[in-house]
């Protein structure tokens, strides 16, 4: 059994900020767990499944001050739980209603982008805009393996390098882009490896092992915001569950694959850390856990208790000053 | 100098110029303007639209960037985050089609992504159009792929006056903009041009030549053809020249009003017929005009090719031959 003091060679975290790491994975999963029940309940629209990827959302993000940007793709839509955002909030968005679409402004979480790759230079624009004004704001982007492969990830990355922009791209590196493995995404033999083509560092991280992830994060935030520029990190692990709910990987997985990789998913490897730390106990699990799902009860309760939207809302945010005939069609 | 003698003094400059002059203002009025793209620094742009920026505002206010004509306008899009107006240079019309994934998947609908909350005054600015006997892909007629992406604004100058005015306008408007300068006409069209703050409203059209017979409509480059081909058919026809200035908003009125004074519409755009905008002002006056037309609505464009290699280009482009032979049908 790991002791308080084997803990201290493994992290700089305090015991609050160990717990506090806790809670925000147990919230993502557990987000993540009723959004896949309440989509085949008909709660809510077709769903992008992050089970499993807990460790690299919760653990980068938490290298982050409150007035650094997050730049979300739609496998960290829930992304926002880790600022408080209302949980109605992002279901909502998964509903299809209007009030999911949030102000950025509001939590410095970008809106989820659902095309691939295309918000990596909306990320390096940001960085860029508050450096010149002054700013010590870093911008972090997620994508996943499959971005790797698109234009909008290469002129993102370089225009950030070239700039000296402080951004910190994450790619979460789960092997599988729907059913395309990532094989038939590189012949590179890592991620990381791409960004000596930028000039940057890049670094491979476990992204089952969250506080392996926050480290990484954590130096590449620290490097940003003191004027080294970007840095790309590579977090891998293995999808193991469906990439949205209508997607059956039985088509192109390996099912015992999955089983063996689910055994040792994320959540569950830090509460062991933590347990055989002393940190945690059966009560914590259990009140962190029914803290969760109370948190979603009340989060799909006030979704549907809202009524309706407008139609007038297709026209009223269109344009800040829309042209006259915006409402022939 | 006072204000008043300020508001009406004018250069006489050519159309590029006058982009330049509208930058110069723009940047000095508000110092969240910024401009970035390919060669704008160092080299002043290609057209040197962007001459003198960079030594008057510095090099984080003119910005020479990496060539990537998306990631220049996704970077814009971070950059609104940032609070910053970006003006992005698209070096030539067809250049900007890798542009146009950011334009259609984020800058025409982030306003709408934020709820209305977030604004994105983006400028995208390009020279566009033939006639200049360059090689492939340096003579398009873009516009239609951008006035068909909802949530952007697109606007056409043909006058150096306009060119300021318009550029000034796209800079100062809450929504993202697409100016396209004619090429063709850069150095050739030369006018009066207001010194100082200059703004042509977004959405008014102009009658660049009044007429009771025929109406022509066109904008940018191909306003001075129709011009030269009213002139020639003066003895003939009185043609009402129409430069619509901004394809969205779009001047419904100016257009009707003529169309309703004359009964005879010929449309001109330099871009392939197959969809291109003439189709979708003969569409509205189809709708809104049936009753005033004595005739078809006939349209003079480009062909539905790809545009020619330049020793046969004059064939391709909308001439003053076939805008008077379009208006002689009525006759």
């Amino acid at each position: 059994m790991a002791s308080i003091d084997a803990l201290r060679h493994t992290t700089s975290l305090a015991e609050s900020e160990l717990l506090e790491l806790y809670r925000r994975m147990v919230l993502l999963r557990t987000f993540d767990e009723r959004a896949v029940v309440y989509q085949r309940q008909g709660r809510i629209g077709t769903y992008a499944i992050a089970w499993g990827h807990e460790a690299i959302q919760a653990g980068a993000t938490f290298a982050l001050g409150d007035d650094d940007w997050i730049f979300p793709s739609y496998r960290e839509g829930a992304i926002g739980l880790v600022r408080g955002m209302p949980a109605e909030t992002i279901l909502q968005w998964w509903r299809g209603h209007p009030s999911g679409w949030w102000s950025p402004a509001d939590w410095n979480i970008a809106s989820i982008c659902v095309p691939i790759a295309t918000h990596v230079p909306h990320a390096a624009g940001l960085a860029w805009g508050k450096k010149l004004r002054g700013e010590k704001v870093v911008a972090m982007a997620f994508f996943g393996d499959g971005a790797t492969s698109e234009g909008a990830f290469h002129e993102g990355v370089n225009f950030a390098a070239v700039m000296n922009a402080p951004a910190v791209f994450v790619c979460n590196n789960n092997h599988w882009a729907i059913s395309t493995p990532i094989e038939s995404q590189t012949r590179a033999e890592t991620l990381a490896d791409k960004a000596v083509g930028y000039g940057i560092p890049g670094v491979r991280v476990d992204g089952l092992d969250v506080l392996a992830v926050y480290e990484a994060a954590r130096e590449a935030v620290e490097r940003a915001r003191s004027g080294g520029g970007p840095t790309l990190i590579e977090a891998v692990h293995y999808r193991a569950a469906p990439h949205g709910t209508a997607d059956d990987p039985r088509a192109y997985i390996d099912l015992a694959r999955v089983e063996e990789e689910r055994a040792n998913e994320c959540v569950g490897r830090y509460e062991r850390f933590l347990r055989d730390a002393g940190l945690l106990n059966e009560q914590l699990v259990a009140s962190t856990r029914t803290d969760a799902e109370d948190l979603m009860r009340a989060g799909i309760a006030a979704a549907e208790a809202e009524p309706p939207p407008d139609p007038e809302l297709l026209f009223t945010r269109a344009y800040v000053d829309p042209p006259a005939n915006l409402r022939h069609g | 100098m006072s204000i008043l003698q300020r508001t009406f003094a004018m250069a006489d400059l050519t159309l590029v110029e006058a982009v330049n002059d509208a930058l110069h203002t723009e940047l000095a009025r508000d110092e969240n303007v910024l401009v970035l793209g390919e060669d704008v620094g160092r080299a002043g742009g290609v057209f040197r639209a962007t001459a003198g920026l960079l030594d008057r505002f510095g090099a984080d206010r003119c910005v020479d960037t990496p060539l990537a004509e998306a990631g220049m306008l996704g970077a814009a899009v971070g950059l609104c985050m940032a609070g910053w107006r970006p003006v992005v240079e698209m070096q030539y019309d067809a250049f900007s089609y890798p542009c146009l994934d950011q334009l259609i998947t984020h800058v025409g609908r982030y306003h709408w992504r934020t709820s209305g909350r977030m604004e994105f005054p983006i400028t995208i600015r390009m020279p566009y159009g033939g006639g200049v006997r360059a090689p492939e892909l340096h003579d398009d007629s873009p516009e239609t792929y951008y006035v068909h992406t909802p949530g952007i604004k697109v606007a056409i100058p043909s006058t150096p006056a306009d060119a300021k005015g318009l550029l000034a306008a796209a800079i100062r408007d809450p929504d993202p903009v697409v100016i396209f300068e004619p090429k063709f006409v850069y150095r050739t069209a030369r006018g009066e041009v207001p010194e100082g703050e200059h703004v042509v409203p977004l959405g008014q059209a102009r009658i660049a030549r009044a007429g009771t017979d025929v109406t022509l409509i066109a904008y940018g480059a191909m306003v001075p053809v129709c011009e030269r081909a009213a002139g020639e058919l003066a003895g003939e026809a009185s043609c009402e020249v129409v430069d619509i200035r901004s394809l969205r908003p779009l001047d419904e009125r100016t257009i009707l009003e003529s169309v309703a004074k004359t009964g005879r519409v010929v449309i001109v755009h330099e871009a392939p017929r197959t969809v291109g905008f003439g189709a979708e002002l003969a569409a509205i006056i189809a709708e809104k005009a049936i009753f005033d037309l004595q005739g078809p609505v006939l349209r003079v464009t480009g062909f539905d090719v790809p545009y020619p290699y330049w020793t046969i280009e004059d064939s391709y482009v909308p001439s003053v031959a076939r805008v008077a032979a379009a208006v002689r049908t009525f006759l």
